[in-house]
C-alpha cells in the first residue's frame, strides 16, 4: 500500500509540483519518462515519492521520449493507468506514437509543458509543441495556471479513462510561466482525489491470456476509413463526459471549468481569444481597459482545445463587434490556428464580427498588458470602423520594422 | 469478410485471437484451438515467399533446432518428433536451414515452383570430412 502525503489545505507548488502530486494522488501503475526542460521536475519529484513509497507502480527510465510514449502505450495495451511528461523537442519526438495511441483507444495521459520547438533552441514557453500534436487525436485540456495544472491532470485520467471515452489526453501548461512559478494551489487529499479519478477499469487488456488481442493491426484503403471515423467519434462524443467530469469536480472542490472560458463578456464589444497564462494577462488588461478607458473588452479561452468548442465559442463571442486571435506558435506560413478556428466558428455566426490575428510570445518572449491593452485598442478600432484598420495578421512583442502578409 | 461500416468495426481496432476465451491455451493443439477468423493462423501470409525450405524425413535427427529458430512457428512438430513445414506460413527465410545440424541437411532451400518430390530427388550426398580421405 502506498503511504498517504500529508498535504496542507493550501500549498506553494508550481506547475510541476502540482502535476507530479496529481499524478502521485491518481496511483499511476506504468510511468515511463525521459526528462526535457521545463517539464523534468513533474517526472523527477514522481520518480521520487514512488522511491519514498508513496506511489505502488512502475517508473521506467528510457532513452527517448519515443521510447517513453512507447513503452506507456503497451503498458496501457496491457491493462494499466499510464502516464508521462513532456516539452518541445521531446514531444515532437513522441509525436509518432501519440497517433498510436489514439488511434488504439489507449487512453494515456500526457502532461504537456509547452515550449518552444528549435530551431533556433529555446527552453521557454510557446505553444509550438501543443499545436504540433493537436490533429493526433488526443483530448486537449489547457490549463492557465498551477492549480488549473493540478486539478485537470486529476480530471484526465477520469475522462480519458471513461468506458464511452477510451482516449489518451493531454493537459497543456505554459513553460515557465506556468511550470516554473510558485503560487497558492488547494489540493484535495490523497484519498479524496483517488476516490474522485477511481479505479483503473481494464479494456481488451493483452495480459488477459484467455481472451488474446492484437493491438497494432494494419488496415489499408478497405478498412482504415471506417476505424478512423470510430475514433474520430470518440473524440467528438467525449464532450459530454468532460462536462460531466467538469460539473463532479465542481461539486467536489467549487472550482468550475467549463470547455470555454469567458471573462467579462456579457457585455463585452471587443474580445481576446487566447491560450495559456496569457489568457490571465488578458484578464488583467480587460478589466483596465473598462475601468480606465470605458472599453468593453473581455476574454474567451478555449479550456477544451481537442475537440474543438466551435458552438460554445460561437455563443461566447455572437454579440461582439471585433475579435483578436492570439496564437503563441510560428504560423508556418498561414494564419494562427485560433484565427483559423474562430473565424470558422463566426462565419455562420448571424453577427459576423471583424477578426484579427496576432502572433506573439515566441520563445518565451513575455506578452505585457501593455501589449494585450494595444491590442484590445486595436479591436475597438476594428468595433468600430466594422471593418479592418489593421493588417489581418500581426506580430505583436516583435522588434523591427512591423511585418505582415495577410 | 464482409466489409461493414465504421459502426460495427472494432474500439481501436483489436484484433480477438480465439472466439471464445481459451485457458491453457499453451496445452492445446493449434489445430484445436478456436482461432478467430481474424487471426493470421486462419489465412495464408506466405505470398511473397521464393524460395521454400522442404523437409527430408530420411536425414531429419528430431533435434527440433528448425523448431525453436522458427521465427513465424512454421515448423510442425509433434511428440518432438518433425512433420513438416507449414507452407501457409513459412515466409522462406532460411533459418531453419542454417540451424540443421545434420550431414547433409535435412531442410533445404527450393525454388518456390519446384514439386517437393523433385527437391527430394536431387538432395546431396553426405559430404566426407577432411580425415576420411
Amino acid at each position: 500500500m502506498a503511504e498517504k502525503y500529508e498535504l496542507q489545505e493550501v500549498e506553494v507548488w508550481d506547475g510541476n509540483m502540482a502535476a507530479a502530486h496529481a499524478f502521485r494522488q491518481a496511483q499511476i501503475d506504468v510511468v515511463a519518462a525521459y526528462p526535457i526542460t521545463p517539464s523534468t521536475p513533474i517526472v523527477q519529484n514522481y520518480s521520487k515519492f514512488l522511491a519514498d513509497g508513496y506511489v505502488d507502480g512502475e517508473f521506467v527510465m528510457v532513452e527517448s521520449e519515443h521510447s517513453a510514449m512507447s513503452a506507456c502505450l503497451a503498458a496501457g495495451a496491457a491493462g494499466g493507468r499510464v502516464a508521462t511528461a513532456t516539452s518541445s523537442q521531446g514531444f515532437a519526438l513522441m509525436v509518432e506514437v501519440l497517433y498510436q495511441a489514439s488511434g488504439m483507444r489507449v487512453p494515456v495521459v500526457l502532461h504537456v509543458v509547452n515550449r518552444a520547438l528549435a530551431s533556433p533552441l529555446n527552453v521557454n514557453g510557446d505553444h509550438s509543441d501543443m499545436y504540433l500534436g493537436r490533429d493526433a487525436g488526443w483530448i486537449n485540456l489547457c490549463s492557465f495556471n498551477p492549480q488549473e495544472a493540478y486539478d485537470l491532470t486529476l480530471m484526465a485520467f477520469k475522462i480519458g479513462e471513461d468506458l464511452n471515452v477510451r482516449l489518451p489526453v493531454m493537459v497543456h501548461q505554459d513553460g515557465f510561466i506556468s511550470s516554473h512559478t510558485a503560487q497558492n494551489v488547494r489540493p484535495l487529499q490523497d484519498e479524496d482525489a483517488y476516490k474522485f479519478i477511481g479505479d483503473y477499469k481494464e479494456v481488451d487488456p493483452m495480459l488477459d491470456f484467455s481472451r488474446p488481442v492484437t493491438y497494432g493491426a494494419q488496415t489499408e484503403e478497405d478498412w482504415h476509413f471506417e476505424h478512423k471515423a470510430k475514433q474520430h467519434k470518440a473524440l467528438m462524443e467525449s464532450v459530454s463526459v468532460i462536462d460531466d467530469v467538469f460539473k463532479e469536480f465542481e461539486k467536489l472542490t467549487g472550482r468550475k471549468y467549463n470547455r470555454v472560458e469567458k471573462y467579462m463578456m456579457d457585455d463585452a464589444e471587443v474580445a481576446i481569444v487566447a491560450l495559456g497564462t496569457t489568457v490571465e494577462s488578458a484578464e488583467v488588461a480587460a478589466k483596465e481597459l473598462r475601468e480606465k478607458e470605458g472599453i468593453k473588452a473581455g476574454v474567451v479561452a478555449p479550456r477544451v482545445l481537442r475537440p474543438f468548442p466551435l458552438e460554445e465559442l460561437k455563443d461566447a463571442l455572437k454579440n461582439v463587434k471585433a475579435i483578436s486571435c492570439l496564437d503563441r506558435s510560428a504560423p508556418g506560413g498561414t494564419l494562427g490556428m485560433l484565427f483559423n478556428e474562430v473565424s470558422a466558428a463566426m462565419y455562420h455566426n448571424e453577427n459576423r464580427p471583424v477578426i484579427n490575428n496576432y502572433i506573439y510570445g515566441l520563445g518565451g518572449r513575455d506578452m505585457t498588458i501593455e501589449n494585450l491593452k494595444e491590442i484590445f485598442k486595436e479591436a475597438k478600432a476594428n468595433a468600430d470602423a466594422g471593418k479592418l484598420t489593421t493588417p489581418l495578421q500581426q506580430f505583436s512583442g516583435l522588434r523591427g520594422p512591423k511585418l505582415a502578409f495577410f | 469478410m464482409e466489409y461493414v461500416g465504421w459502426d460495427k468495426v472494432t474500439t481501436g481496432t483489436i484484433i480477438e485471437s480465439f472466439t471464445e476465451p481459451v485457458d491453457n491455451v499453451a496445452h492445446i493443439r493449434p489445430e484445436e484451438r478456436p482461432y478467430s477468423p481474424m487471426n493470421s493462423h486462419e489465412a495464408s501470409v506466405a505470398s511473397w515467399r521464393f524460395i521454400k525450405p522442404v523437409y527430408n524425413r530420411d536425414i531429419c535427427i528430431d533435434c527440433q533446432f528448425c523448431w525453436v529458430y522458427c521465427p513465424d512457428t512454421s515448423i510442425i512438430s509433434r511428440d518432438k518428433k518433425m512433420i513438416g513445414v507449414d507452407y501457409e506460413h513459412c515466409k522462406g527465410c532460411g533459418i531453419c536451414v542454417e540451424v540443421c545440424p545434420t550431414n547433409p541437411k535435412s531442410l533445404l532451400m527450393f525454388d518456390e515452383n519446384k514439386p517437393n518430390e523433385e527437391a527430394l530427388s536431387e538432395w546431396p550426398e553426405k559430404k566426407k570430412k577432411s580425415k576420411d580421405k
